[in-house]
C-alpha cells in the first residue's frame, strides 16, 4: 500500500498522526466522564492500566522489531488504542483481562501486520474480539449504572480491588438494556421498559449519556476535519433506517426503536471513533459511505438476531475485510482523466 | 534413484519440507482437530499409518499402474488404508474415534499423503518410499502435537488431559495443571486459535532457519570462496 504511486495533485496534509491522535483522545473525555459519572470509576482504571500497558507492549515489540521506540510511542497511536479497548471493556475489568486484550491490539493485530499504517483489522477491536469470545463470563458483566441495588457507584478504591482481585465478578453488575432487550421474548417494549429500572428514559441509564457524550467529541472531531462525515453518519443513518423498519410498533418482537438503538450499546463510539479509523477504513468518500452502510446493517442484524448483545467490534472488523475491495471498485477518478467506463466506451 | 540419501530425506520430512508448515499440506485436521495433546497425537499416529502404508502399497505397485489412471488407484489405496486406520480405532480408542469423527475419514483427502504417494512413492523402490513416508508422517505428527500442547496449555492451563483415550487407565493420572483456577482462554481453543498458533510456529521456523542462514554467512565470510593453489613455473631451486 505505502508504495503505490501517487500522481499530481498531491494533498497535503496539515495534521501530523499525533496532532491527529491527541485531538482523538481529547475527543473521548465528555463521553469517560460520563461513564464515570454513571458507572463509577472503573472505566478511568480501565483505562489507566490499559494505556500503561499498551505503552509498555509497543515499547518492548518495537525494541524487538528494531524500530525507533520514541518516535512511535510518540504518535499516540497505542495510547489511542488502548484508551477505546478501555472504554469498550466492562468497567474495573480484571487486570489480566486488559493483558491480553492489548496484547493481542497492540502486538498481534498491529504489529504483526508490521505497525502503524500497515494493520488491515482494528487494534482495539481486535483485542475487544478476542476477549469477547475467550471470556464470556466477564465480559458480559458490566457494573450497574448509578441507581440501581444501593444507589451508588464504584469508587476509586473499589475499581482497583475489582482489577486486581480474582473473584467477585458478579458482586453490582446488571444485564445491560442491549442485553434485556435480547432475553426478551414476552414483554411489549413499554412493559419491558416499565419493568427494567436500567432502561432510564431512552436507551438506559448512563448508556444515554454516554453516547452523548462520544457523539459530542464526534462532532468535535468532524469540526476539525479529523475525518470526513461519510462513513460515521451512513453508519448512522442505516442503522436508523434499519430500526425504524423493524420496529414493530413496540411488539414484543419488536428490535427496539431507532433512538434506542442508537443510543445505547457502543453505538456512537463506534461510529465516530471506530468507524472512522483511518488505517482500517475505505479512503475514498464513496467507499466510506458504503464501509460506514454496511457496519451499520450489520450491527442491527447481528444486535437482534445474532448471538451477541453488542455487534460493533464484529461488524467493524467484518468490514475492515471488505474496505480494499470497496476502495478497488470506488476508486475516484483521477484529475483531467476520464472516468473509467467512458473510458471503455471510446476504446 | 538408486543412491538414495536417507539423511536428505529426514531432513526434508522434518524440517526443511515439514509438511504442515512449509507445505502448508493437511491444513484440515492441522487446524481442526489439534485442541488438546490427546487429539492430536490420536490425529498424528493415524496420519503416519496411513501414510505409511499407501506409500508403501504405491510404491510397490508402480511398475503395474499405468500413467493414466495412477491418482485413481492412488486413492483407493489411500482409502482402504484410511479404513482400516478408522476400524482399528474403533476396536481400540473408541472414544477417541468419536472426538476426531469426521476428521478420520477425512485423511483420504489429505493432499499430504496423495502428494507424498504421486510425487515420491510412485518414482522410488520399496525402501526409501517407506522412509519418506515414515519422516513426512513424523513431521507431520511433531507440529500436529506442537499445536496441540501450546493450544491446550493456553487454552486450558494444563497438558496431557485424558491421555487415557489412547494409553488406556495408566494414563489418567498423566495429567499436569499448571494453573490453578485458570480461566478457559477459548479463543486458544477455538478455530482461531489454530490459524495464529500455526502462523506463530511458522514464523519460529523460519526466524531459527534465518539465524542459520545468517551464521553460515558470517562463517564463510572470512574465508575465500575456494582455496588457491599457487602455480609455480619454472624450476624451484
Amino acid at each position: 500500500m505505502a508504495l503505490i504511486t501517487v500522481s499530481s495533485p498531491h494533498a497535503h496534509g496539515p495534521m501530523s498522526t499525533a496532532t491527529v491522535m491527541r485531538l482523538v483522545l481529547l475527543a473521548t473525555l465528555p463521553g469517560v466522564f460520563a461513564l464515570t459519572y454513571f458507572f463509577g470509576f472503573g472505566t478511568l482504571t480501565n483505562i489507566l492500566f490499559a494505556a500503561l500497558l499498551a505503552l509498555g507492549m509497543e515499547a518492548a515489540i518495537l525494541k524487538i522489531r528494531k524500530r525507533p521506540i520514541g518516535f512511535y510511542l510518540n504518535d499516540g497511536s497505542a495510547l489511542v488504542t488502548a484508551i477505546l479497548l478501555g472504554i469498550a471493556l466492562p468497567p474495573a475489568s480484571p487486570w489480566w483481562i486488559l493483558a491480553v486484550g492489548i496484547l493481542f491490539s497492540i502486538v498481534f493485530a498491529k504489529h504483526l501486520y508490521g505497525g502503524m499504517g500497515y494493520n488491515p483489522f482494528n487494534p482495539a477491536m481486535v483485542g475487544y474480539v478476542v476477549l469477547l469470545i475467550s471470556f464470556p463470563v466477564q465480559m458480559t458483566s458490566w457494573v450497574a449504572p448509578i441507581g440501581n441495588f444501593d444507589g451508588s457507584v464504584l469508587g476509586p478504591i473499589d475499581a482497583l480491588v475489582r482489577t486486581f482481585s480474582a473473584s467477585s465478578v458478579d458482586a453490582v453488575t446488571a444485564a445491560t438494556p442491549l442485553d434485556v432487550l435480547k432475553q426478551n421474548n414476552s414483554l411489549l417494549i413499554e412493559d419491558l421498559w416499565a419493568s427494567n429500572s436500567q432502561f432510564g428514559s431512552l436507551a438506559g441509564v448512563g448508556w444515554e449519556w454516554a453516547n452523548v457524550g462520544f457523539l459530542l467529541g464526534g462532532l468535535f472531531l468532524l469540526y476539525k476535519r479529523v475525518f470526513t462525515w461519510h462513513a460515521p453518519i451512513s453508519m448512522l443513518i442505516a442503522l436508523t433506517l434499519l430500526s425504524a423498519i423493524f420496529y414493530d410498533g413496540g411488539s414484543s418482537a419488536s428490535g427496539g426503536s431507532p433512538m434506542f438503538h442508537l443510543f445505547s450499546g457502543a453505538t456512537m463510539l463506534g461510529a465516530f471513533f471506530i468507524v472512522t479509523d483511518p488505517v482500517t477504513s475505505a479512503v475514498s468518500n464513496k467507499g466510506r459511505i458504503i464501509y460506514g452502510a454496511c457496519i451499520g446493517v450489520l450491527i442491527y442484524l447481528i444486535r437482534v438476531w445474532g448471538n451477541y448483545p453488542d455487534a460493533v467490534a464484529f461488524s467493524v472488523l467484518l468490514m475492515n475485510f471488505a474496505a480494499p475491495l470497496l476502495d478497488h471498485y470506488t476508486q475516484p477518478r483521477t484529475y483531467g482523466h476520464k472516468k473509467k467506463t467512458l473510458q471503455k466506451e471510446t476504446d | 534413484m538408486s543412491d538414495t540419501n536417507y539423511r536428505d530425506l529426514s531432513l526434508n520430512g522434518l524440517w526443511k519440507n515439514n509438511p504442515a508448515i512449509v507445505q502448508l499440506l493437511g491444513l484440515c485436521p492441522l487446524l481442526a482437530v489439534t485442541g488438546t495433546v490427546v487429539n492430536s497425537l490420536g490425529m498424528a499416529l493415524a496420519t503416519l499409518f496411513v501414510l505409511l502404508a499407501s506409500s508403501t502399497s504405491v510404491s510397490l505397485i508402480r511398475g503395474f499402474v499405468s500413467d493414466a489412471v495412477r491418482l485413481p488407484a492412488f486413492v483407493m489405496i489411500i482409502a482402504a488404508a484410511v479404513t482400516c486406520t478408522e476400524l482399528l480405532m474403533q476396536a481400540y480408542t473408541y472414544e477417541l474415534f468419536q472426538i476426531l469423527g469426521i476428521f478420520l475419514p477425512l485423511i483420504t483427502t489429505n493432499c499430504l499423503i496423495l502428494g507424498r504417494a504421486d510425487a515420491f512413492a510412485s518414482k522410488n523402490s520399496i525402501g526409501p518410499a517407506m522412509f519418506d513416508g515414515l519422516m513426512m508422517g513424523l513431521g507431520f505428527g511433531v507440529i500436529l502435537v506442537v499445536l496441540g500442547a501450546i493450544r491446550e496449555l493456553v487454552g486450558t492451563g494444563a497438558l496431557f488431559a485424558n491421555m487415557d483415550l489412547l494409553f488406556g487407565e495408566g494414563a489418567k493420572s498423566w495429567k499436569i495443571v499448571f494453573f490453578d483456577d485458570y480461566n478457559q482462554f477459548l479463543v486458544a481453543i477455538l478455530p482461531p486459535g489454530a490459524f495464529i498458533v500455526t502462523g506463530l510456529i511458522i514464523a519460529v521456523k523460519n526466524w531459527i532457519d534465518d539465524g542459520i542462514k545468517k551464521r553460515e554467512a558470517a562463517r564463510t565470510a572470512g574465508q575465500p570462496k575456494e582455496s588457491r593453489r599457487v602455480r609455480v613455473t619454472g624450476t624451484i631451486s
